[in-house]
């Protein structure tokens, strides 16, 4: 073993309870370092996931991102157009089923029409408010989780009846409805039809259950009075995270807005980065008292061995090796500090990820934790750092010590 | 390593001081030692003696390259020091001089075979059981080999300097210096280091004259079974003889 570590070694040995108080600093600062990525990581993708499952990748509707421009404004920069109307479009894609198949032919994946529109359930002289979104039951299975949502009945049984709807299972719940019952719905146009409810549907997202009633296409179609109408193509892209690319290239080609998942949650994603900053920056916090600990114990045990690095440096032992014996003392601490905040971190994020949820919107559900060695390997790497930093000054000052002084002192 | 050793010319001075003069303090200025030539030769056994405060320490730090002259010059084996970096300074001290304090100035966490081998670890010449042999060897001849494992705390203050004088020895210096070596120990131990010192001194190396010792004292009894003594008052030589 080299002169700087059996030193550095015997030095940390000697001081058992001070460097026990060292090494439950740094471990602390670490474990808890480790806690808090996985169960920031984990609730991050969890969401992510949550996000991604719950909804298509990409939504192409039936607006377009920019009003049309005016043939006046493109043949003249500086006309200036008053009064103008914008005109009355027909709601719906256009040969929907025609865009549909150009976005086939290149992406893999999954794509569905859908018809969404909003209505007024009237039930047991009630009304409730209700998003009505018709789907093709074979195409819907790709680009939606609907068929593992149902809770009873299936997703075929809209084929078993004529207006057949499956309704959320909260909405059902409010209303009080029943498998078999017949409803009326109301459209915005004041249409008006009877529905028979076949099945119920649960995403577990309160807002969603309460509102969410699915149909056929078909049905959708006569309810919003417009035969062929579909003003929404749903899209499921194999890699989720090529969604905005995909998005950007679709409507591109069509004109119509294609709204990727990472847009429709821009303000999520954003928060998401805001909340990283923060517990990184608690994080850092936590590893900088840590290391504060370090210091002091660095400090002390050099204050303490002012005679000894006094002897070894009139000896003829160079500065820089008793630089490194205090700066290895602290890579010592911070060592073992590390390897016990990594048991700790693991410990810690298994024992969070133990503790059930209840929440009034959400599905009862444990804290998601998600594990990785990058976390590990980060928060060892900022401790050690931190430790470094923490042994360097007081080991420079000890390098400073000159010999002749504290031996001339103690003598 | 001895002048025999290191081939260094044998009429040479191993360490010499010319007009040599340290003051310390800035706005109250006080003189150590003042104008100090003095040449150490290969094989000589050298007592510094003086009353207290009369500069013996500090004529021996200087001569130890552990303080440097505020003017005049330190010559180490020919070579002048008093402007080489203190890392070059460290070197020589580590390969050239041996050091003895009137405090045993062991490391108290280290066993007395490792305090021993703690100079040979830092200059790295020899292998690790090289190193062991050698401090065992020199634990030996100071009758310390049934010691060699303990810590400096369960040893007696005897043990302790002579286990300081053995640390000295371990890189085989051409010149050991001494600070009151004797100032703490009973008078059998004082007498035992003064009979370890002689034989260092004269121990020769292929016939030639080997180390050289300067031990401060103000004992003059002990002085006596120098070869050379020194006398300072005031920072200043007042005999040499």
């Amino acid at each position: 073993m080299s002169l700087v570590l059996s030193i550095a070694l015997t030095h940390v040995r000697a001081r058992a309870r001070q460097t026990l108080v060292g090494v439950l600093g740094v471990a602390t600062g670490v474990g808890f370092s480790v806690m808090m990525a996985a169960l920031m990581e984990g609730s991050q993708r969890d969401f992510t996931a949550q996000l991604i499952d719950a909804m298509p990748h990409i939504s192409v509707t039936d607006t377009q991102r920019n009003p049309p421009v005016q043939p006046a404004q493109k043949a003249f920069d500086a006309v200036a157009i008053r009064g103008l109307k914008t005109p009355v479009s027909r709601p719906g894609i256009k040969n929907p089923y025609a865009l549909m198949a150009s976005i086939e032919a290149w992406l893999p994946g999954g794509v569905a029409p859908s018809v969404q529109a909003k209505a007024v359930i009237r039930f047991a002289g009630r009304d409730t408010a209700a998003n009505v979104i018709g789907i093709d039951p074979k195409r819907e299975v790709k680009v939606s989780k609907l068929p593992e949502q149902i809770r009873q009945g299936s997703l075929d049984d809209l084929y078993k009846s004529s207006n057949a709807v499956i309704l959320g299972d909260r909405l059902a719940k409010k209303i009080g409805a029943r498998i078999g019952n017949t409803l009326s719905l109301t459209a915005g146009n004041g249409r008006t039809m009877s529905v028979t409810v076949v099945a119920f549907s649960h995403t577990g997202v309160s807002q969603v259950d309460e509102t969410q009633v699915h149909t056929l296409i078909k049905t959708a179609q006569i309810l919003a009075g417009q035969t062929g109408l579909v003003n929404e193509i749903r899209i499921k892209t194999r890699d989720a995270l090529a969604a905005r690319d995909i998005a950007a290239r679709i409507e591109g080609e069509s004109g119509y807005k294609a709204v990727s998942w990472q847009e429709a949650n821009e303000d999520l994603l954003s928060a998401f980065q805001i909340r990283n900053i923060i517990i990184y920056a608690v994080v850092g916090a936590i590893l900088l008292v840590a290391s504060f600990g370090t210091y002091n114990i660095i400090s002390t045990i050099t204050h303490e061995k002012t005679r000894d690095i006094a002897i070894m440096k009139s000896l003829g032992i160079p500065a820089r090796t008793v630089r490194a014996i205090f700066v290895s003392e602290a890579i010592v601490i911070g060592l073992i500090g590390m390897a016990a905040g990594w048991v700790l971190g693991y410990f810690l994020s298994v024992g969070m990820g133990r503790i059930e949820i209840r929440s009034p919107f959400m599905d009862t559900t444990h804290l998601p934790i998600y594990y990785a060695a990058s976390h590990y390997l980060l928060a060892g790497a900022v401790a050690l750092a931190a430790s470094l930093i923490a042994g360097y000054f007081p080991a420079r000052k000890a390098a400073s010590v000159r010999p002749v002084e504290i031996i001339r002192g103690a003598s | 390593m001895s002048a025999a050793e290191s081939g260094a010319d044998a009429s040479q001075p191993l360490v010499e001081l010319r007009k040599a003069t340290r003051i310390i303090g800035t706005e109250v200025k006080t003189t150590l030692v003042a104008d100090i030539d003095l040449a150490i030769a290969p094989g000589e056994f050298v007592a510094v003696t003086g009353p207290s405060g009369s500069g013996k320490s500090s004529l021996l730090y200087l001569m130890g390259l552990l303080d440097v002259p505020t003017s005049g010059s330190v010559f180490v084996q020919g070579r002048e020091t008093t402007r080489l970096p203190e890392e070059q300074l460290a070197a020589i001290r580590l390969s050239t001089l041996g050091f003895v304090f009137q405090f045993h100035f062991l490391l108290p966490e280290l066993t007395a075979l490792e305090n021993v081998t703690l100079p040979m670890r830092a200059l790295k010449q020899r292998n690790v059981r090289e190193m062991r042999d050698r401090g065992m060897e020199l634990l030996t001849s100071l009758g310390l080999q049934d010691h060699a494992h303990k810590t400096p705390d369960k040893m007696s203050g005897g043990q302790r300097q002579r286990v300081a004088i053995a640390r000295s020895l371990a890189n085989e210096p051409s010149v050991v210096l001494a600070d009151e070596p004797t100032g703490n120990l009973d008078t059998a131990s004082g007498e035992q280091v003064l009979k370890i010192f002689r034989e260092i001194v004269d121990a020769r190396v292929d016939g030639v004259a080997g180390r050289s010792m300067v031990f401060v004292t103000h004992d003059l009894d002990l002085a006596a079974r120098a070869d050379r003594r020194v006398h300072i008052v005031d920072g200043r030589i007042v005999s040499d003889e």
